[in-house]
């Protein structure tokens, strides 16, 4: 121990005492450039508080305009065109609960399988597996307008024929989120060490009951919150669904296989759509309950990642 | 491997060492999870097959000449099918979301990249990802009820034609924008990140100002994200079906002014094929037809992107 102070603390002291001679020698930046970068960075600023303002105005907006509307009534009464007073969401936010109940039995297997195909046993030099990356690159970059298409012309109507019933608007809201699953559960098995894998495969286990019992369970928070992701995406999603027939006025419960479906986003659009106040009015208060509920999910995706991220 | 084998053999009566993967069972595992995998090759041969049927079939009945040429008046008779019409408006509502979104959009990914504290970071990025995460039917609303009157109110009077009519290109175009904001940020803020440090501490010895480094050397380094991000904007303006539906109306009309009511390719799609439209109509297949266009559109753009992030990965990853 020669000195008490730590090497980095050294170092730091050196450059800080370089600077200040190469200042001295040279003088500091021309006053006109310090004036520049000042101006830049405030500029800079200011874009940031623009995007900012977009966000708390919506917010603002959707809170003031809503708020007459708050009450139980939203979760608890059917919409209504006459008795706006008492009108609600009830048979649209049951849609949207059911649509993502399916969804979520849909995307996971589906989803953490692929993933676990490319990342663990896909060799990434063969052409089939670059094309399938790319593939799922495009798809999640596919406007969702063009899945409520595929809905319309190959699930509800075309070789599958379902009709339009909920589980085809449940299926198309699958494969439109698909790809935001696949690529999340990728990330998160791909950060687990190899370390992990190199263990179990020395200790005897074959290369499936590695990834069942030391990858999955290491991956399972990032996946989770790639689900979440997915979820809240196939919540808010409203374009798709008008394809595949949550278009229509629907004021009874809607049952899965059979009938008449809405869901909360597209009762909001239909609200919207009416130029009178009251209904401008049950928009707004749609729009709040569609974000408190996309933002408790998001919290807990948060919380999650924070909660069981691993650093290995 | 080798040696593990060969003390096995030595040993005798140990479980087999043979390689893993062979054992049975693994096989059909990892051909079960090739599927999921084919699943995304299988939907994008969905996406393509349920678009060129009706689209064929609509180019049975309607001319190349007649498609590629203004005038979009599906339902009159004779309907006509000048898909410009749409193609503009869809490029109208772009044009103007961009004006907002890439200066807003890169100023916030610069000062996060170059200048903000990590607590600052801390605080801006998360309140970006919600931004990211608002459904478009409640920017949609938010475009209408809100920034639309405003517009309508703060325009000089009969300028570019005045802003009275009901909806407005611009209306949407800026809602567009809100949205493609988080986009660019975070897309062109990773790019910025990925550029060495060693760069910036070479322009900073050299006596740069951090204006200076962000500009004339980051950037530019950063340069083939950045672009990525913004095609990837653009891709997203020209695929949002709700903001536009609800704020710019639908009025199929070939121009890019601000202040008119336009009609874009998707909005068309979402008010036809919302109608109970009998399948195999020329109206139903005017569907798929425009389907196929934004869908080629979109196609192009996100190929360039994928290209061009995989570009800044190769170089500082």
């Amino acid at each position: 121990m020669e000195s008490s102070v730590p090497p980095t603390e050294r170092a730091r002291f050196a450059v800080a005492g370089a600077r200040a001679n190469v200042a001295a020698a040279l003088g500091s930046q021309p006053r006109a450039d310090v004036t520049r970068n000042n101006l830049f960075a405030g500029l800079l600023f200011v874009s940031i508080l623009i995007a900012l303002a977009g966000l708390v105005a919506l917010l603002a907006q959707a809170f003031i305009d809503g708020a007459p509307a708050l009450s139980t009534k939203l979760i608890t009464e059917p919409p209504s065109t006459i008795d706006t007073a008492n009108a609600g969401f009830r048979p649209a936010l049951i849609g949207s609960v059911v649509m993502i109940a399916f969804v979520i039995g849909m995307i996971v297997p589906l989803g953490v399988g692929a993933a676990i195909y490319l990342e663990e046993y896909a060799d990434s030099t063969r052409w089939w597996n670059r094309v399938i990356e790319l593939n799922i690159q495009n798809l999640a970059a596919v406007p969702s307008i063009i899945y409520g298409i595929l809905g319309l012309g190959l699930i509800v109507r075309g070789p599958l024929d379902l009709g339009f019933i909920l589980f085809a608007g449940a299926m198309t809201l699958a494969l439109l989120v698909l790809p935001i699953v696949i690529i999340a559960a990728r990330e998160a098995i791909r950060a687990v060490p190899p370390s992990i894998r190199e263990g179990s495969l020395a200790l005897g286990a074959t290369q499936w009951q590695t990834i069942r019992r030391q990858v999955l369970p290491a991956a399972i928070p990032g996946v989770a919150t790639g689900v979440i992701l997915a979820v809240s995406r196939a919540l808010g999603e409203t374009a798709p669904l008008l394809l595949v027939g949550a278009t229509v006025f629907v004021t009874a419960d809607p049952m899965p296989f059979d009938g008449n479906y809405s869901a909360l986003p597209v009762q909001i659009f239909q609200y919207a759509t009416r130029p009178q106040a009251d209904f401008q009015t049950l928009a707004a208060a749609g729009i709040i309950l569609m974000l408190v509920v996309l933002i408790a999910m998001n919290s807990v995706a948060i919380w999650l990642r924070n909660r069981y991220e691993q650093k290995w | 491997m080798m040696e593990a084998t060969s003390i096995g053999a030595s040993g005798g009566g140990r479980p087999s060492l043979e390689s893993p993967g062979s054992r049975r069972g693994e096989k059909a595992i990892k051909g079960l999870l090739a599927l999921c995998g084919l699943l995304s090759v299988v939907t994008t041969t969905a996406i393509v097959v349920a678009l060129i049927g009706p689209t064929i079939s609509f180019f049975g009945e309607v001319s190349f000449g007649e498609f590629f040429s203004t005038g979009w008046f599906p339902t009159f008779n004779p309907p006509t099918f000048g898909v410009f019409d749409i193609v503009v408006g869809t490029l109208n509502v772009t044009l103007w979301g961009m004006v907002f979104a890439i200066p807003i959009g890169l100023g916030a990914a610069i000062y996060l990249a170059e200048y903000a504290s990590p607590r600052v970071r801390k605080v801006v990025k998360p309140i970006l990802e919600i931004l990211a995460g608002i459904p478009t039917v409640a920017i949609g609303f938010f475009a209408v009820s809100f920034l639309l009157p405003i517009i309508q109110d703060v325009w000089p009077g009969g300028f570019l034609g005045g802003a009275d009519k009901p909806f407005l290109a611009i209306a949407a175009g800026l809602g567009i924008g809100l949205m493609i904001v988080p986009i660019i940020a975070s897309i062109s803020e990773d790019a910025m990140s990925a550029v060495p440090q060693g760069l910036r501490e070479g322009a900073y010895a050299m006596g740069a100002t951090k204006a200076k480094v962000a500009t004339r050397v980051v950037f530019p380094a950063a340069l083939s994200g950045i672009v990525a991000s913004i095609v990837l904007g653009i891709s997203r303006a020209v695929g949002e079906t709700m903001i536009v539906v609800l704020a710019a109306g639908s009025t199929p009309n070939a121009t890019l002014n601000p202040v008119e009511s336009i009609q874009a390719i998707t909005s068309f799609i979402a008010v036809t094929a919302t109608g109970d439209i009998s399948q195999g109509s020329i109206t139903y297949e005017a569907v798929f037809a425009a389907g196929t266009v934004l869908f080629l559109m979109t196609l192009a753009m996100n190929v360039i992107s994928i290209r061009l992030v995989r570009r800044y990965r190769e170089v500082y990853e």
